[in-house]
């Protein structure tokens, strides 16, 4: 096996200019430096009316009464809606259909939708929807697995008929995945160090910038266009039109601009509700949550409490493990099945575990909805695993790198699914490469000019100029899944089309991929200009006049989406060389298009495309598939069920202040195997990203849940993501070992580097305070409270 | 909601006068926020952003006349060295973008317990010079703060400028976040040495319903300063009385559970800071007079 890093991460290595491994710019990036960038709230229309919602102020709570007479009557109002006045469909989810548009009889969480408003301005819509009177009983609320599953519990979703019913030990448990493999009773009799923990992942939020927004206006032909943030366009159209009682050509989406999503954006917000209303009145409405309103308006994290045992002999090779992962998914199911799934099938982290005993499950409470978030499950096991991991090295002795590098998987290891990982999984090297790395310099905060504040814990705010600061260095490494899953028919659609138009070959790539951000944009011209051989590529904007290109989440969008437009590309040049062969212009040595011309093995020119082409276009449809993945088995959790592997390990060097446990992240050093850089600087990036926020989990992020059910700290003021100040450097190496199954051999890069950064920093906090903190985030209490949280 | 516009000053107290209900606005950065999250619905905004003079500040021997809508921008930069420990303060409130507009003044207007400014303007000493049609009044920064987001102001006056004495010995601040930039205080800590009195003074943020100063700490620790000769032969405070004064700054403390952090962490923070800013500005205090420099109390 070659393992070949990239001397330069933004080298270019390709022949088309602007090709497959250049780091060719973003087309959005000026626009998006320079604010000229238009996003979904920025969106306008002529005679528009601004939608508001009105939510619960209850966790748990009956409707008796529902009085919008009041809200009526305020003048510029044009419409109230509740669940009275829902057309067809009252639900919708991406999983379950469980998730009311409006609530009718009861609400299950905090910030529940219950009525809407449309008014001539933002301010008369919501004063008018203060004017709502409803008339609640408040109900007992389940919080946590206890209180969710005790015998006398209140069933949230009584009379579920959902497809994991049938098999839950309790109503209020969404789904239960096992991973059974091997004999742990026996291994464990036989395991010479056990150790075992228990651990915390808080609700993190995925914090993306542009709240939920679009504009819905209605059309002629009794339908209606939607200009909407999202992450899948399709997957939105399939709930909306049920809902709105449309057929499904009435219902047409187009993407806004997106302002981050990080799996926030999968399910639908304001969808439904900014369609009821232009339906209702006839005008088109927008609708813009606040921060406020936008931290009920979408699923979180799943916060879990997750049990570990892990065993292994003297000389530090794991005998078995035995883990039970517990999800909070909140009032409704979201993606919490598909979390459930990940959570168990990843949840022994990239290692060779003969023996291995997993549970996963996830919780109906009547906390806020959980889902997607970047990482998708395997964020809450990596923190536990590699906590485990560090403590299994300290029971036998060893140093934690040594102890992971004597166990990792590699590829031709078999998965605790019985899947065995058939693509490179340079785990082991890529430990190594960030273990090799330099460490930064000790004290940097002492310069020839004093003390340097920012370079301490605390920063500008200055609590220390070097008392109590201890350096502490920590390691992970994580597994993640790329694609979506489980036997899930996934696939993606580009529209290709090559014409010659003022004497130049120009390529027009369609699909429905949500540029959320990622820059999949970016990297469809470059897989164009590589196939097609043009220079010219223009893309057209994302709707769901071409089919679907999937969601833009499970790192899957240049495996997938790329994909499809490398696959119709191909399509493209074929149908190029027959024409060019029936009108005898081309002969057998015709292979490739390369500056507008058909050339051959060596690029010798053998046509123009304009020649061949003339006025004609070439216009493709295609759908594109990776490789089928198969349920995992109820019982024993057995199955193929992933089709790639994405790995990515983080040394972590942090500086803590341990008298007032205030951390500095130093410097955040990763390696990640990408298969093939499509993008390289997108790839750093993305690496970027993804640890900063990982990083943010560690000693940052998280939404407060009250014993009551709700949320305490709805806004930046209070939930809160790392700034530039807390962003440590972070060198990449990035490792290019193709994976033959996927497009360029490339793997998906997008959530990896989320799974390992959170326990590496920890991993580091430990290391330099001594104790054994197995929640995150991690809190100054939790450093310095007395109370001996202490290793052990 | 009406939104007023004085030109100047003396009409901005006659709209005051006349309605003694319209909150005035300067840089924006709280009340803003209250009305876009509706928290807040006033009748009548009084807008000061017309009236220059407010901007402006004059330097004496004495001190300084900060206007009240003089930016946090301008304490980092032109007034450092005037006013050190305001300017520590300064430079950790929100971002760039909120320096630029937020001020003194407006941080006293809220009297949030959490104002980054309160704690150096109580420590460096300063005086709130309050107007309204009736006439103008000096209110001690100590008297200011009458209960959480509440001040000595009558509901016809308008705060005109603070008054902060110069700083003639060293001052520093210190406040802890739970990030490193653009965070609301959990507590924060300010001491000034007062050499020309043979006083200290302290204040705190963030641990209490409103920013107060340590009292009994600062009794103690002059007293300490006085009797131990410390002013006179500049030699280290014992590390007994440093823990002393700093057990007593985390006793003046009252805080709360929050969502920022919990009550025993802040008294455990306060009493770090203490010492540690006792530290600093002794040694500072030493080393500028060139008296042992060597301070032990760490």
């Amino acid at each position: 096996m070659g393992i070949t890093p990239a001397p330069d991460a933004l080298r270019q290595d390709t022949a088309a200019p602007g090709g497959v491994g250049a780091s060719a710019e973003r087309p959005d990036a000026v626009g998006k430096v320079t604010g000229a960038f238009a996003y979904s709230s920025d969106l306008w229309h002529e005679d528009m009316l601004w939608g508001h919602t009105l939510r619960s102020p209850h966790p748990h709570a009956r409707i008796t009464g529902l009085d919008v007479s009041a809200a009526l009557a305020v003048p510029g109002v044009h419409a109230v809606l509740t669940h009275e006045d829902l057309p067809a469909a009252t639900h919708y989810g991406l999983e379950f259909t469980d998730q009311p548009v409006l609530a009718r009889d009861i609400v299950r969480h905090e910030g529940e939708p219950v009525a809407l408003v449309a008014a001539d301005h933002p301010e008369t819509a919501r004063r008018a929807a203060d004017r709502i009177r409803v008339s609640w009983q408040e109900l007992p609320a389940v919080l946590d697995e206890a209180s969710a599953t005790a015998r006398d519990a209140p069933v949230l979703h009584p009379g579920r008929t959902d497809h994991h019913a049938a098999h839950v030990p309790h109503p209020n448990i969404v789904h239960r995945q096992p991973v059974v493999r091997g004999d742990v009773a026996r291994a464990a009799a036989g395991a010479d160090v056990i150790v075992s923990g228990a651990y915390e992942v808080g609700m993190q939020d995925q914090a993306f910038l542009g709240p939920e927004s679009g504009l819905a206006v209605p059309a002629e032909d009794g339908g209606i266009d939607l200009h909407i943030a999202t992450q899948w366009l399709h997957v939105d159209h399939r709930q909306l039109a049920p809902v709105l009682g449309l057929p499904p050509e009435r219902v047409r989406l187009t993407l806004a601009g997106v302002g981050g999503a990080f799996g926030a954006r999968e399910d639908l917000s304001m969808q439904a509700h900014a369609c009821l209303l232009a339906l209702r009145t006839g005008r088109p409405v927008k609708m813009v949550y606040n921060r406020y309103e936008s931290f009920f308006g979408h699923v979180h994290r799943h916060p879990a409490r997750l049990t570990y045992e892990h065993g292994a002999t003297r000389d530090g090779k794991l005998t078995h493990v035995k883990a039970r992962i517990v999800l909070d998914g909140g009032a409704y199911a979201s993606s919490s099945p598909a979390v459930v799934g990940n959570a168990a099938s990843l949840g022994l982290g990239p290692y060779e575990v003969p023996h291995s005993d997993v549970e996963a499950i996830a919780l109906y409470t009547n906390n806020p909805p959980c889902g997607a978030m970047r990482g998708f499950g395997a964020v809450q096991a990596c923190f536990a695993y590699e906590a485990q991991m560090d403590k299994l090295a300290a029971a036998l002795g060893m140093d934690p790198v040594e102890l992971r590098q004597r166990n990792t998987m590699s590829q031709g290891s078999t998965m605790p699914t019985g899947q065995v990982v058939d693509a490179p999984a340079p785990v082991a090297e890529l430990l190594r490469l960030v273990r090799a790395r330099p460490l930064p310099p000790a004290r940097q905060w002492e310069t020839p000019d004093g003390t340097d504040v920012r370079a301490l814990p605390g920063g500008l705010s200055n609590t220390t100029h070097g008392e109590g600061v201890v350096r502490g260095v920590g390691y992970a490494v994580g597994i993640k899944n790329v694609g979506f899953s489980e036997g899930f028919d996934d696939y993606s659609t580009a529209r290709v089309r090559l014409e010659v138009t003022g004497g130049e070959p120009v390529a027009t790539v369609h699909t429905a991929m949500a540029e959320v951000g990622q820059g999949g944009v970016t990297v469809h011209a470059q897989i164009a200009r590589t196939e097609l051989g043009v220079t010219r590529v223009a893309l057209l904007p994302a709707d769901t006049r071409v089919g679907s290109a999937g969601s833009t989440s499970a790192s899957r969008q240049t495996y997938m989406t790329g994909g499809a437009v490398k696959n119709t590309c191909e399509a493209v040049r074929a149908e190029v060389l027959r024409l060019g062969r029936e009108r005898g212009l081309l002969d057998t040595r015709a292979e490739r298009l390369a500056g507008g011309k058909v050339v051959g093995r060596d690029g010798e020119v053998l046509a123009a495309l304009a020649d061949i082409l003339g006025g004609e276009a070439i216009d493709l449809e295609l759908e594109f598939r990776h490789r089928p993945t198969q349920p995992f088995d109820r019982v024993t959790g057995q199955g193929a069920g992933h089709v790639q592997y994405s790995f990515c390990a983080h040394r972590a060097v942090v500086e803590v202040d341990t008298e007032l446990g205030l951390v500095k992240v130093v410097e955040l050093a990763a390696a990640q195997d990408v298969g093939k850089a499509v993008n390289p600087q997108a790839v750093v990036g993305q690496i970027h990203g993804g640890a900063v926020q990982g990083l943010g989990l560690a000693v940052l992020e998280e939404i407060v849940v009250g014993d009551d059910g709700r949320v305490r700290n709805p806004s930046f003021t209070d939930y809160l993501i790392p700034t530039v100040l807390d962003t440590p450097d972070m060198p990449v190496d990035v490792l290019e070992l193709a994976d033959e199954h996927a497009p360029y051999g490339l793997r998906g890069v997008g959530e990896a580097p989320t799974l390992s950064a959170t326990p590496a920093i920890v991993a580091a906090i430990r290391r330099a305070t001594g104790r054994a903190l197995h929640r995150v985030p991690v809190r100054p209490e939790h450093l310095t409270a007395p109370d001996g949280s202490r290793a052990g | 909601m009406d939104f007023l516009r004085p030109a100047g000053w003396q009409e901005a107290l006659a709209a005051k006068a006349a309605h003694p209900d319209a909150v005035p606005l300067a840089g924006g950065t709280d009340l803003m926020v209250e009305l876009n999250f509706d928290r807040r619905r006033p009748e009548r905004l009084l807008d000061l952003g017309r009236i220059r003079e407010l901007y402006e500040w004059e330097t004496s021997p004495d001190g300084v006349r900060l206007g009240a809508s003089v930016p946090f921008r301008d304490l980092v930069g032109p007034l450092r060295a005037r006013l050190p420990g305001l300017a520590r303060a300064a430079h950790t409130v929100g971002s760039p973008q909120i320096r630029n507009r937020g001020s003194v003044g407006g941080n006293l207007g809220t009297a949030s317990p959490a104002g980054d400014a309160h704690p150096a303007l109580l420590a460096a000493g300063a005086r709130v010079e309050a107007a309204s049609l009736r006439g103008t009044r000096m209110i001690r920064v100590e008297d200011f703060f009458t209960g959480p987001k509440r001040n000595a102001l009558a509901p016809d006056e308008l705060i005109r400028a603070v008054h902060v004495d110069a700083a003639r010995g060293p001052q520093e601040f210190a406040k802890v976040g739970t990030r490193n930039a653009m965070v609301i205080a959990v507590c924060a800590f300010a001491l000034a040495l007062h050499p020309h009195a043979r006083t200290i003074r302290t204040g705190i943020g963030s641990a209490a319903p409103t920013p107060l100063r340590a009292r009994e700490a600062e009794d103690f620790l002059t007293g300490v300063l006085d009797e131990g000769g410390h002013w006179e032969h500049g030699r280290p405070v014992p590390p007994a009385a440093a823990r002393r004064f700093a057990e007593l700054a985390a006793a003046a403390c009252a805080p709360l559970d929050d969502v920022r952090g919990s009550a025993a962490y802040r008294r455990h923070a306060i009493k770090v800071l203490a010492r540690r800013t006792l530290h600093w500005t002794w040694t500072a205090h030493t080393s500028r007079t060139g008296r042992e420099g060597e301070a032990s109390c760490a």
